[in-house]
């Protein structure tokens, strides 16, 4: 079985066609040992190896984020290496350094259901300039919990998380326009809104008269990047799936796909997938925001937080905000039409000139591509197929400008080379299809292993890819890789695109589940990459700057230890007087000023990640000591020669003890 | 002394100013861990580094050793110096507007001196911060002391230290050298004037 899998793998790319048909029965057939990848050789390059051979010493070309998915974290790849450079910690708490444990970084994860530990982050977007990618920073949505976040690509930290309120599943999300003035955030789930910042509770029988979509208009700050929720638009109640913005000529527009137009409240596998015509949604946000300023939004109250980190302190804070403003298409006459697309489409992607919306429709037989200026065209003809909602809905004629016929099986996204070509993911028959924007005819394929959902081109959502390099993200692992247990890392493939043929050229494993992808040039981000904090610039109230102002000190049942740390000791590393019960809260202050020596700082027992602290900064470890004796701290982070003594004692009495506050590092200092 | 002396004898004095501009003196350190390098970086008022953190980096990897801190406060003559760099510059211009050739000799050789002290003063304190260490520091190699090169490079366990002038020391030679010419140029000058007199 094995061996006649392989031979009719190896025999022709078609093949993937039938394979797709019962493709799921043959792989499960064929990835019951621990074989090798069935499709080893397949496509792959002959010099491969040197192609995506980063020298040791040397730098990658490509800083790529793959989002994490349901680890809720963002991925940092080296391209073409494939290696692993960081894991930026945005919606989960990250037992390795504190995010979301420490005092500080706690208030990052606070919502308006109190303090939601993780999420399900799906699409990172690199905020733009131009219509570019600039570098600067990289929002990321949240999708269990509506929320976007923001990662500043100096230090690589999230530095901002915005709750999306009459939001639920918060998947089409963000997309930033060209020049950030807004990221859009479109919602996945409708609910019944009760127009006060909450679901209603009514039964999921009035689906659909009741349930409502949203989508969310955050304004950034040009300069700082902050974002500002301004208005929301409440749509029909369909499931909004993926977005993308326009480009030049469609640059006031964003388009998004929608599914469950049937407005079924269950089983939407078959509820969702009874038309056969669900619709693209196309907004013109500048009109949007032009009626939002001219008092056309209404507004009603509303629940939900934000949470910035500040820079100098280190400190993250909650706002709480109390109402939204809001837009009906219905009063809003232009700003948002319907065009009709195949059952259930999944991505919708703009071609770098702008002219064409591309939607994968991962149930259709061919991939519809539309035209803008058709649209205009419509537009002005009023070539409609009636409206909803007061939407109008356009003939599928009157703006359709091709399909691309047999183009594969399941069609999820496309992104462009900026070279007049197109390339789709298929997952059901686990390919990247390469076709023409001149002509829509499929020009290659290149099988993927397996069932590949997003693809990402470096800039290939923006109006100037760089098309060099295609990631294949892919959802199913099984044998490429030596076996790992039932749970396996998911698969990226790395592939040339520089030429006609695609070339396959690298597999490596990701973390958790990367959903969407962005890659950058590494010379537009690497430069500006912090190397430590000012400690002069920082203003946590409880920094300590020198060895001399540590200090213990109670406040009623709360013990503040403001600590230093510099290699090879914690100042000060003998503490007493802490009783049973108490909240110990260790202020520890990284002295250093050099680049990569953190000093992590964890204690025994502590019910609490460690905390781990970058040159300069401060943060704090809450601890609750639950009984009486002696407790050891130390360094976690190997930051020199002598990080083994890198350690100390903290005593604690039962409550009620006399035992006096004193603390002291090498010689013995008088009690505070 | 003809006027041009008298610029070049300004010219001289303000030279010194580069004292104030640039170091004195640069000591490199390049190790595994510090492929970047490590700059500390000697003025005539002051000690820093290449970055804003470079002394306390110094003094972190010192201090396993068992080398006292260094502190811009520890030294007098970061005080004092300045003042001294100040009373040449002034002496000097008033040399050159004085036009005495003698004096000018007396600026030149009074400033050697004082390069040369400072130059010892240097190797002294490198001596003694290189080999008066902590008896009870982490790291002890018998034997070893970590006295910093004077000039050129050296091997210090996992350091290659090396010592350089720089900018500023510029600024001393410049003025001993300009110093000399206009002695040196003034002394043509007046042997010319003589023999005129004498022609006549």
């Amino acid at each position: 079985m094995k061996s006649l899998f392989n031979k009719f793998k190896n025999v022709a790319p078609a093949a993937a066609f039938i394979m797709a048909v019962g493709g799921g029965a043959v792989l499960q057939g064929c990835s019951s040992g621990p074989g090798e990848g069935s499709a080893t050789a397949a496509g792959v390059s002959s010099d491969a190896a040197q192609a995506v051979y980063v020298a040791p010493g040397k730098h990658d070309e490509y800083y790529s984020f793959l989002s994490g998915g349901f680890n809720g974290q963002m991925s940092v790849y080296g391209l073409p290496s494939g290696r692993l450079l960081k894991i930026i910690p945005v919606f989960t708490q990250h037992g390795e350094n504190g995010y979301g444990y420490s005092e500080e970084s706690k208030a990052m994860l606070m919502t308006s259901h109190g303090f939601v530990p993780w999420d399900d982050l799906h699409h990172p977007k690199l905020s733009r300039t131009n219509g570019m990618t600039d570098g600067r920073w990289l929002f990321a949505n949240g999708n269990n919990t509506p929320r976007v976040a923001r990662v500043d690509l100096t230090t690589f930290e999230t530095v901002e998380i915005m709750e999306i309120p009459n939001s639920a599943g918060n998947h089409c999300s963000p997309y930033p326009t060209d020049n950030n003035e807004y990221v859009i955030a479109g919602t996945r789930f409708s609910v019944p809104l009760d127009m006060k910042g909450g679901t209603a509770d009514v039964s999921m029988n009035e689906y659909a008269d009741k349930f409502r979509g949203s989508i969310s208009f955050i304004k950034v700050d040009q300069d700082k990047g902050d974002m500002e929720l301004d208005f929301q638009i409440l749509v029909p109640g369909f499931d909004y799936d993926l977005a993308n913005g326009g480009k030049g000529p469609s640059s006031d527009w964003v388009f998004f796909t929608t599914y469950n137009t049937e407005r079924s409240g269950t089983l939407k596998e078959l509820g969702a997938s009874q038309n056969d015509r669900d619709y693209l949604a196309a907004v013109n946000w500048k009109l949007a925001a032009k009626y939002a300023a001219e008092g056309k939004a209404k507004e009603m109250p509303a629940y939900y937080y934000h949470n910035k980190m500040d820079k100098d302190s280190h400190m993250a804070k909650s706002t709480i905000k109390k109402s939204v403003r809001y837009l009906l298409p219905e009063d809003c006459p232009g700003m948002m039409y319907l065009i009709p697309a195949p059952k259930s489409p999944h991505g919708i992607d703009v071609d770098p000139s702008g002219e064409h919306m591309v939607v994968s429709g991962k149930l259709a037989a061919t991939i519809p591509v539309f035209s803008f200026s058709k649209m205009q065209q419509a537009i002005k003809d009023k070539a409609f197929d009636g409206e909803i909602n007061g939407i109008p809905v356009f003939k599928y004629e009157s703006v359709l400008k091709a399909e691309v016929p047999e183009p594969g099986l399941g069609p999820l996204h496309t992104e462009f080379d900026g070279k007049g070509n197109a390339y789709t993911s298929m997952f059901v028959s686990s390919e990247i299809v390469k076709w023409k924007l001149s002509d829509f005819t499929v020009v290659d394929r290149m099988p993927v292993y397996y069932s590949v959902g997003h693809l990402m081109i470096p800039g290939g959502d923006t109006h100037t890819p760089d098309g060099k390099y295609l990631v294949a993200m892919n959802k199913i692992t099984k044998d490429r890789y030596l076996p790992t247990g039932p749970e396996l890392a998911h698969s990226a493939q790395l592939i040339d695109i520089s030429g006609e043929k695609m070339r396959m050229l690298l597999d490596f494993p990701t973390v958790a589940e990367p959903h969407y992808a962005q890659a950058i040039k590494a010379e537009r981000v690497a430069p500006n990459s912090v190397k430590f904090y000012d400690l002069a610039k920082n203003t946590h109230p409880h920094a300590v700057k020198k060895e001399s102002d540590a200090s213990v000190t109670r406040e009623g049942n709360v013990v503040r230890v403001k600590m230093t740390a510099i290699r090879s000791h914690m100042t000060p590393d003998n503490i007493e007087g802490v009783q049973v019960g108490d909240t110990v809260l260790f202020h520890v202050t990284n002295l250093e000023q050099d680049w990569d020596v953190p000093h992590g700082f964890a204690v025994m027992g502590a019910n609490n990640a460690e905390t781990l602290i970058m040159p300069g900064a401060t943060q704090t470890l809450r601890w609750v000591p639950k009984k009486a004796g002696v407790f050891p701290f130390y360094c976690t982070d190997f930051c020199s020669a002598l990080h083994q003594e890198m350690q100390g004692y903290i005593r604690v009495s039962p409550k009620g003890s006399n035992v006096p506050i004193t603390f002291s590092t090498g010689k013995k200092k008088p009690a505070a | 002394m003809k006027a041009y002396h008298k610029v070049l004898m300004m010219i001289a004095s303000l030279s010194l100013g580069l004292l104030f501009l640039f170091p004195m003196w640069k000591i490199y350190l390049q190790a595994p861990q510090y492929p970047e390098g490590l700059e500390m970086h000697i003025w005539v008022n002051k000690i820093s580094g290449d970055t804003e953190g470079s002394l306390q980096n110094f003094n972190i990897l010192n201090h396993y050793i068992g080398m006292e801190p260094i502190h811009a406060d520890s030294f007098a003559e970061l005080k004092i110096m300045p003042y001294i760099v100040i009373f040449f510059m002034v002496a000097g211009i008033l040399v050159a507007l004085l036009g005495k050739r003698k004096m000018v000799l007396s600026w030149v050789v009074l400033l050697m001196i004082s390069g040369a002290v400072g130059i010892a003063d240097f190797y002294m304190w490198l001596n003694k911060f290189g080999t008066n260490l902590d008896p009870s520091a982490p790291i002890k190699v018998p034997g070893m002391t970590y006295v910093p090169p004077l000039l050129g490079s050296k091997t210090l366990l996992n350091f290659d230290a090396l010592s350089l002038p720089a900018m500023g020391s510029l600024g001393i030679g410049l003025a001993i050298l300009l110093g000399g010419l206009v002695y040196f140029f003034s002394r043509s000058t007046v042997h010319v004037k003589t023999s005129k007199k004498v022609m006549a």
